[in-house]
């Protein structure tokens, strides 16, 4: 079953377009490992399926449902964004965590201002707020923080806090969970952690958009692999395609630099 | 003859307390009002009140205070304040207001635009709204930004209003002078500094308080 079909996306910014022509689908529980060069427009893509940015073309389908189409001209109001933007989570690179909430704090945040929105809320908020807290501490504990959900970010390791992160975007149970470039902000000790993570989440079929630079992984992870350079999608395939038999030259050039680790 | 003094001072402190407090009622939110000017996105305003705010911070507040006491009057040809020890007074409130809102409205504009985008950008990815973004996540990150910078210049206008006295409004300073001439006395003035002392320390001792009380977390 198809979860996500991205559909000739293009975005400029001024006069310089970044993305163009950008599509891809992916299927339940499925991962799609995107890479590419400094500037090929990764980020952009993951801002605009968070509706971060705003494609100036293309279409973004989510389980069968175009949640937007930027050549129908109904504008969209803020609060159609947010709702749109719950198909989606998004784990930044620097973690974007909350530094005056707690860990657990930082995970429930979101899911308790949603709540808020419930019909039921006002005759049933004790019992709503106890699953959002039970659901939360599972997501930490999952994640390999269980005793340390009580402590602010700043003291949390890097790794530690991007775990976090993954918590707080998995809490509000996203159709499609993108990161970029998770452990590119990490010392490199810290990695595997994080990584360990985003394997164990992969192993449950949690459907993921990961932008990586990790080569290693993507081929051990992804079900797919998406090369981009110059704001197109270059090439695309399995991981033994792309990583195995790269067809195009600008994808064997790009490899040759990760060749030798 | 201390007593007498004391009295004097006391009266003349409570009318400090007076400017102190005002000045601080007014530009907390007349400083607001100046950053969403300085921030707007509308060009012509942007620069209007950019501007304003260079003219307030690059001139003394001693001459702000006497250009808004006199310039009425000089331009509409009458004493637009009156004569009374009140008109004297509101022109100095103005001035204080006008002079600390433009100080603090650049102050909230650094605790704003301190605050890293990708605060609200994981806001906005977890479907929150833009007011409980801001209320939930940006506010108390901006408070514990400005509040060191804030009790610089709050310390810094307990001593300002000193310069209420160019324009005859009577405070502490003022009375402490009035013995040189009535009496020959000169240390009623020099004892005003203990009032000052006393009550920046316990200005600064609150903001301490305050400041570590915001020390549970870091940005
Ligand atoms: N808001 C913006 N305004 C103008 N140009 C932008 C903006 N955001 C990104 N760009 C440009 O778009 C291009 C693609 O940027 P993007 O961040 O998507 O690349 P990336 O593939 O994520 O790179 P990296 O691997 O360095 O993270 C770059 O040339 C960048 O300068
Ligand atoms: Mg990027």
């Amino acid at each position: 079953m198809i979860v996500l079909e991205v559909k000739n996306i293009s975005k400029r910014f001024g006069n310089t377009e970044v993305l163009k022509d950008v599509g891809f689908t992916l299927e339940k529980g499925e991962v799609i490992a995107i890479i590419g060069s400094s500037g090929s427009g990764k980020t952009t893509l993951l801002r605009c399926l968070n509706f971060l940015e705003t494609p100036n073309s293309g279409q973004i389908i989510v389980n069968g449902k175009i949640l937007f189409d930027a050549s129908s001209h109904k504008l969209l109001s803020e609060n159609d964004i947010r709702k749109l933007r719950l198909h989606f989570g998004l784990v930044f690179q620097s973690f974007n965590l909350f530094p005056q909430y707690t860990a657990l704090g930082n995970v429930k945040l979101a899911g308790e201002l949603l709540a808020k929105e419930r019909g039921d809320y006002n005759n049933n908020h004790k019992a709503i707020l106890k699953v959002i807290d039970e659901n939360a501490s599972d997501l930490l504990r999952q994640v390999g923080l269980s005793d340390k959900m009580q402590l602010y970010p700043h003291q949390l390791s890097g790794g530690q806090q991007q775990r976090v992160a993954i918590a707080r975007a998995l809490a509000l149970s996203p159709d499609v969970l993108c990161f970029d470039e998770p452990t590119s902000a990490l010392d490199p000790e810290l990695t595997g952690e994080v990584l360990k993570v985003i394997r164990s989440l992969a192993d449950r079929n949690t459907t993921m958009v990961i932008v990586t630079h990790e080569m290693q992984f993507a081929r051990d992870v992804a079900d797919k692999v998406v090369f981009m350079d110059d704001g197109f999608v270059v090439e695309s395939g399995t991981p033994e395609e792309v990583f195995g038999q790269p067809k195009q030259e600008r994808t064997i050039r790009f490899l040759e630099r990760y060749s030798n680790l | 003859m201390f007593q007498s003094v004391l009295a004097s001072l006391n009266e003349g402190f409570l009318r400090t307390l007076e400017i102190f407090g005002l000045t601080l009622l007014g530009a907390f939110p007349l400083g607001l009002v100046i950053v969403f000017g300085s921030t707007s996105q509308l060009r012509p305003l942007r620069y209007v009140v950019k501007f304003i705010v260079w003219v307030v911070r690059g001139t003394p507040l001693m001459l702000q205070l006497l250009i808004i006491y006199y310039g009425p009057g000089l331009i509409l040809g009458n004493n637009w304040w009156g004569s009374s020890s009140s008109g004297r007074f509101t022109a100095a409130i103005i001035a204080f207001v006008i002079n600390y809102a433009c100080y603090f409205s650049e102050i909230y504009r650094g605790g704003i635009e301190g605050v890293p985008k990708g605060q609200s950008e994981a806001g906005q990815v977890l479907g929150m709204t833009k007011r409980q973004i801001f209320s939930r996540v940006i506010l108390l990150q901006v408070i514990k930004r400005i509040v060191p910078p804030m009790g610089n210049e709050i310390i810094t206008l307990v001593k300002d209003t000193s310069l209420a006295r160019v324009i005859a409004v009577y405070e502490i300073i003022w009375s402490g002078q009035t013995f040189i001439k009535s009496t020959g006395i000169i240390w009623p003035l020099f004892f005003t500094g203990v009032y000052y002392l006393l009550f920046s320390g316990i200005l600064t001792i609150l903001l301490g308080r305050l400041e570590k009380k915001l020390n549970f977390f870091r940005v």
